[in-house]
């Protein structure tokens, strides 16, 4: 590209290389996903197989057809849906405010605040103690509780609070002379000069809500509030060894493994559809929080 | 407090000392930054630090029935009970074991990716392929341990079909205790590499153009300026990455374990978290399991300490 004649032999042999390996990860970054997108098109019998590597076999939409008539996967796709969005307005509604309040020079016992917060980056009080607390708050089976438990963490406040912190003054003293409050600073000043960091945030509270797993799993009891993730991983562990559905699916032309993948590839769908628009945002994000008190 | 204060706004003050006074003033005047902290102070008492306080009964034979405060104290026992038991001792073991393998190729896997991104020349090239290796970041670990599972099973999938090719017998990797390790850190470096590198091609971007110039007056190659000016300059960012990684060594993701190992694998799969998980969460021996959870933090909180003094000393920045 940028005065490719000038390099010396060495150089462009150097750059060639480069490129080479550069290509090679790339690629074999993205290949888990293209066969797996294969897998889920071809039938069950080719799949089962190992026949699929990178187009389909005997391409089909049977596996689609088995999960799409499943109520079950409409319920926690539809979940899914619900906490992510209700968990990131819940995340803003304590992180923007906190951030705010932490980053006033007149809050009076700034520090032990922070302190408070930071602290409970370095110190977790571990698996246990936080499921006993969950059951004693009564929250054990409650979509509401999965929506308030993980709403906050000390990351996104400091990060936020930095950002607040590096506004200049002289936006917020011309709110002041036409008498706004803190809230109205906060929401005519602060969040609108804060777009990319408050973006940033709500990526990160976007996709870990989209990916939550573990919590989900161990609080939820019920079928129908458990979300998309929680879903995929009952329906690879029992697909796999029910002996039942082996026999059925063999006639219907598809198998555990195209319907593990077809799963696989509708949750993946909207991360991609997002993924464009978010990707401006999480490189700046990365190293904003990065490594500042 | 804000409102304990400012709903007697009309009471005549007497405090004969003017601190009090001025303190009345001041949450009269800035009531509104303490509400607005109140929701995010009171979030992290119910839900960081109530469970801190339920971290005693790692101390007691706890009970349902009695609660955390009613259960009698037993005090050390358990950890005596953990350190006479194999399993947990093993599960400590794993995790060293696991976070050493993940240093040794996963922290490197990021920077070399940076370094060679920086020497890519074409713009869209480069900028294509970091869209598409930071991806698998975003992607949920129930999907990654559906990939792998679909990938490596014995008969379905891909790895064996390649294995078949070159006329060996299939492998039955996910069942096997010495696969456990090299799937588990392949797979986090295919996840994390890509990602990782952020950090690292944002410290080169902030290498001085001018170094590079007067290498070039100097008659310098790439490979030259890679090794003589980007490499050093980016040392510190490299070290700083590395104690904190260090600090992490008890963080094994190990939700990605609880996905991937099975009883099978235990013996170098399981890690203290996915121990806790079922001692505590599937059998119920809460105290034990909370007694070992207790062990991790505490071990996690010293190294992460640690780690944070070391690279303020270094780096006269702290982590945080």
């Amino acid at each position: 590209m940028m005065k490719w004649n000038l390099y010396s032999r060495g150089d462009k042999f150097f750059a060639i290389v480069v490129s080479i390996l550069i290509g090679m990860f790339t690629v074999a970054t993205l290949y888990p996903f293209i066969y797996i997108a294969a897998v889920s098109f071809s039938s069950g019998f080719a799949a089962q197989a190992g026949k699929v590597v990178i187009t389909p076999i005997d391409a089909t939409m049977e596996a689609y057809g088995f999960i799409l008539k499943d109520p079950q996967f409409w319920i926690s796709y539809r979940n899914t849906f619900i906490y992510t969005i209700g968990g990131t307005i819940m995340s803003m509604l304590f992180i923007i405010p906190g951030a705010y309040a932490l980053s006033r020079p007149q809050l009076k016992g700034r520090r032990f605040f922070n302190l408070f917060i930071a602290f409970t980056m370095w110190f977790n009080a571990g698996l246990i103690p936080f499921f006993l607390n969950m059951r004693d708050l009564n929250l054990l089976d409650s979509m509401f509780g999965i929506i308030l438990a993980f709403a906050v963490n000390a990351f996104n406040i400091i990060l936020l609070r930095n950002f607040f912190e590096a506004i200049p003054q002289s936006f917020e003293e011309a709110a002041r002379m036409d008498g706004a409050n803190d809230f109205q600073v906060l929401w005519k000043v602060f969040v609108p000069l804060s777009k990319p960091a408050i973006a940033t945030i709500t990526l990160f509270c976007i996709v870990s809500r989209w990916n939550g797993f573990f919590w989900a799993m161990v609080l939820l009891q019920s079928e129908e509030k458990i979300p998309l993730q929680v879903f995929l991983r009952h329906t690879i562990a029992t697909l796999s060894d029910d002996d039942e559905f082996a026999i059925v699916q063999t006639a219907a032309g598809f198998s555990a493994e195209t319907v593990t993948a077809a799963i696989i590839v509708c949750s993946i769908v909207p991360v991609l559809i997002v993924y464009p628009f978010i990707q401006k945002y999480f490189e700046k994000g990365i190293l904003l929080g990065g490594v500042k008190e | 407090m804000a409102d304990n204060q400012t709903s007697t706004p009309d009471k005549p003050i007497t405090y004969s000392d003017g601190r009090a006074t001025r303190l009345f003033d001041h949450f009269k005047r800035e009531w509104q930054i303490y509400l607005m902290l109140l929701p995010t102070i009171v979030w992290f008492l119910v839900f960081l630090y109530k469970p801190m306080y339920g971290l005693q009964i790692a101390f007691k034979d706890y009970s349902i029935f009695r609660g955390v405060a009613g259960s009698p104290w037993v005090g050390w026992e358990h950890f005596q009970t953990l350190f006479t038991n194999d399993q947990f001792l093993r599960a400590v073991s794993n995790t060293i074991k696991i976070s050493a393998l993940n240093l040794l190729f996963g922290f490197p896997a990021p920077i070399i990716l940076a370094l060679l991104f920086n020497e890519v020349l074409n713009a869209t090239y480069k900028r294509t392929a970091q869209t598409i290796v930071y991806l698998p970041h975003f992607i949920s670990s129930v999907i990654i341990a559906g990939i792998v599972i679909t990938a490596f099973s014995p008969t379905a999938g891909i790895v064996n079909t390649f294995i078949s090719w070159l006329g060996f017998d299939p492998v039955y990797f996910l069942t096997q205790p010495q696969w456990f390790r090299p799937i588990f850190v392949g797979t986090g470096i295919w996840q994390e590499a890509g990602f990782g590198s952020i950090v690292f091609l944002a410290a080169i971007a902030g290498v001085n153009p001018s170094l590079y110039e007067s290498a070039v007056v100097d008659g310098a190659n790439r490979w030259q300026m890679m090794w003589k000016i980007t490499i050093p300059s980016i040392l510190p960012t490299i070290l700083i990455m590395l104690i904190i990684r260090i600090g992490n060594v008890m963080e094994v993701s190990f939700e990605l374990v609880i996905l991937l190992y099975q009883p099978s694998t235990y013996e170098t799969a399981d890690v203290v978290n996915t121990w806790v998980y079922r001692q505590g969460l599937q059998s119920g021996q809460y105290d034990l399991a909370a007694a070992a959870g207790l062990f991790n933090a505490v071990v996690a909180f010293v190294l992460v300490m640690t780690a944070n003094t070391i690279s303020r000393r270094y780096s006269r920045t702290s982590l945080w």
